[in-house]
């Protein structure tokens, strides 16, 4: 067990290496199965671009769930919710965007980003308020009730913006790709690694070296515990939900530029991919998230570039893979 | 007689008595009582639909672990017998052998989810069923060469079940007794088969244990019931149903394709249609199932109405949009959770004990 010394300083029990590996592993051996090392380059960047975009939205998805025993349906709703808010500042700040300046384009990106996930952080706040909060601690009505508020969130999101898919060009400046030697990289996917890289680690930083971290953390492993000894966790799961729908919301942004385009079903879609993900990961855990998240994510990419047709099943057998594995994922971080 | 029929299983209030008694009665007579190929259409899809969400509310209501693969089963079974009917021409032969191999892939597909989540914990189950089943969904619209891809197959049935075929010479009761009629009726005691078996299933000590099971499980556990067996046993009877209602299905329309099976919307169909009827008893399929299709057709035409109205405000006419009768039937999902979560024959029966 560990111990608290001084400053909530904790020392860890053992780190388990195991999962630390994976992806590395999985890395190296695409190279000999894909052959050119400059595909290779590509498609592993590619991976993890796309690896970044979907733990973003899996992060808070998984906290939510190990903090209050919450498994939010709906999560994926936040997800176009997000990506749909883009529009709204389509046309203000058109002349940023299609500008030549990378400055101009980046900031206006942030803009973006900025108010899709105050939007989607507010949402939050109303949805677990209205839908979530009468059914804590029920798994089947809160199943039931948060896929009932993913359709209601979808037909208005549809009601608003229509059922057409809309094209969402990316910024001027952030279009094309950059050659090192012979490896050819998307400017954008590289900024999608870099924002990536950029929440992850400042979510280490909040959960590792704050106090509201630390409640967090301690939370997930045993909440009974943590409100025993006189924290409002309820009041601490609110605010997670809302940075987890915030940052849902950030996700859908990143993704739609990916894509370049919004469907009304995208979210849908996307949480597929977000489950497997925090089910590959462990449910509660954020590293084991990452991981999962690359893992799928490498691993969707290596297998459309090599067997096409297998694409479509590679993450359910690599979710199969781990389960036989470890039958609660990769870091199983709570106790129920 | 009745009572064996039933498996001792009464729906316990007369308001309810009388109005399954009526939704039987209609659609054992929809040939005479509602002439035109349209009401048959809806009364043939009101059974097989029936049948498909009984079988739900064995795994959401009986046992209380949500699925989203449900629709997946239904689909293995509309293209298992579509396919098979497409390939190897309009014979029994080729139901029989396409619903086989169908029903033997669910219940293949069952195990392996079962085994994969039951074992750990039931809100895995949900997770993994919704990823499996829309990785399933994206296959089968990819598989052009077997499935037909997004435009689905079309194909003829045996010539006993087509609209040419005629059993009398004359009319009855001012009815020409057509093979279509003769397919609805295919359907429909078909679909009263499976739902008296599932009804006695639910009755018997093994539906007693699954109660149980979701009432306290940890109880059920220590009463030396092996719950993991129990659930992956109703998991592929649940697989099972489904998939033979999808044959249902696949044989009434002579079409399949991922419109009529295994989209998601259908799987929030049939998860509005149980949860409106009422979990934890089959005769809330009945009703959900009838109450939410008669209402699909009813409450679109009431909002194209509304939709006109409000024609020349902003908004409102999105709102009352006939495709947006989902959002309506979303928030009343939302509210019947909330304050009725037996539904209503949940309701209907409590009226009558107090």
């Amino acid at each position: 067990m560990s111990t608290i010394k001084d400053q909530g300083e904790i020392v860890d029990r053992p780190l388990d290496w195991q999962p630390l590996v994976l992806v590395p592993l999985l890395i190296f051996i695409a190279l000999p199965l894909i052959g050119s090392p400059s595909t290779w380059a590509t498609l592993t960047i590619a991976g993890l671009a796309m690896g970044m975009m979907i733990f973003i939205m899996a992060s808070g998805l998984t906290l939510v769930f190990g903090l209050m025993d919450v498994l939010n349906f709906g999560h994926g709703a936040f997800i176009s919710l997000g990506a749909y808010t883009t529009t709204l500042l389509l046309l203000p700040l058109s002349g940023w965007l299609v500008a030549e300046s990378l400055m101009l384009n980046f900031v206006a990106l942030l803009a973006m980003i900025a108010l899709a996930m105050l939007i989607t952080g507010i949402a939050g706040y109303f949805f677990e308020r209205v839908i979530i909060m009468p059914v804590y601690g029920r798994h089947l009505h809160q199943i039931l009730v948060t896929v009932g508020g993913l359709i209601v969130a979808q037909q208005i999101i549809i009601v608003l913006w229509g059922p057409i898919q809309i094209t969402l060009p990316l910024p001027t400046a952030l279009r094309g790709i950059i050659v090192f030697g012979d490896i050819a990289v998307e400017r954008y996917r590289l900024i999608v690694v870099v924002i990536g890289l950029t929440v992850f680690s400042s979510m280490l930083l909040v959960l590792h070296c704050t106090k509201i971290g630390l409640l967090i953390r301690a939370g997930v492993e045993n909440s009974e515990m943590v409100e025993a000894l006189g924290y409002h966790l309820r009041r601490l799961f609110i605010g997670v939900f809302v940075a987890g729908s915030a940052l849902a919301g950030l996700g859908g942004v990143m993704w739609a530029f990916y894509r370049e385009a919004l469907t009304p079903g995208m979210g849908l879609e996307l949480m597929v991919l977000v489950f497997i993900v925090v089910i590959i990961g462990g449910l509660g855990s954020v590293g084991g998230c990452l991981i999962g998240a690359l893992l799928v994510a490498l691993t969707a990419n290596y297998t459309g570039f090599l067997a096409p047709k297998l694409a479509l099943g590679s993450n359910i057998l690599l979710m199969i893979l781990i389960l036989l594995w470890r039958s609660r994922g990769l870091y199983s971080v709570t106790s129920r | 007689m009745l009572r064996t029929l039933l498996s001792d299983d009464f729906p316990q209030s007369r308001i309810l008595s009388a109005l399954l008694l009526l939704i039987f009665i209609g659609l054992a007579s929809a040939p005479f009582l509602f002439p035109g190929s349209q009401s048959l259409n809806a009364a043939a899809k009101i059974c097989y639909f029936i049948v498909l969400v009984a079988s739900y509310d064995l795994l959401i209501g009986y046992t209380g672990i949500v699925s989203f693969a449900h629709a997946m089963f239904f689909g293995i079974g509309g293209y298992g017998a579509g396919i098979a009917l497409y390939a190897w021409g309009p014979t029994w032969c080729s139901i029989a052998l396409g619903t086989l191999i169908a029903l033997v892939l669910s219940i293949f597909l069952a195990l392996i989810i079962g085994l994969f989540s039951l074992r750990v914990r039931a809100i895995f189950f949900a997770m993994i069923t919704l990823a499996v089943a829309s990785v399933f969904a994206i296959l089968a619209s990819q598989l052009g060469w077997l499935t037909g891809g997004e435009d689905g197959r079309t194909y003829q049935i045996p010539l006993v079940l087509r609209p040419g075929f005629h059993l009398f010479e004359q009319n009855v009761l001012g009815v020409p007794i057509n093979g279509r009629i003769l397919a609805y009726y295919f359907v429909f005691f078909c679909a009263l088969v499976l739902f008296l078996i599932m009804l006695r299933v639910v009755n018997s000590p093994f539906g007693r244990v699954l109660q149980a099971i979701r009432e306290n499980e940890f109880r059920a556990e220590a009463l030396g019931y092996r719950t993991v067996l129990y659930r992956s046993i109703i998991n592929c009877v649940s697989a099972v149903i489904a998939t033979l209602a999808g044959v249902l299905c696949a044989v009434w329309l002579r079409y399949t394709g991922p419109a009529t099976t295994l989209n998601f919307d259908i799987m929030l169909d049939i998860l509005l249609m149980a949860v409106i009827g009422g979990m934890g008893t089959l005769y809330g399929a009945i009703l959900g199932a009838t109450i939410f299709l008669l209402a699909e057709s009813y409450l679109q035409h009431l909002m194209a109405v509304i939709g006109k109205v409000t024609a020349g405000l902003p908004v409102l006419p999105q709102l009352f949009h006939p495709d947006r009768w989902l959002l309506w039937l979303g928030i009343l999902f939302i509210l019947s959770v909330y304050f009725f979560p037996t539904g209503i024959v949940g309701r209907l029966q409590r009226c009558k004990t107090t």
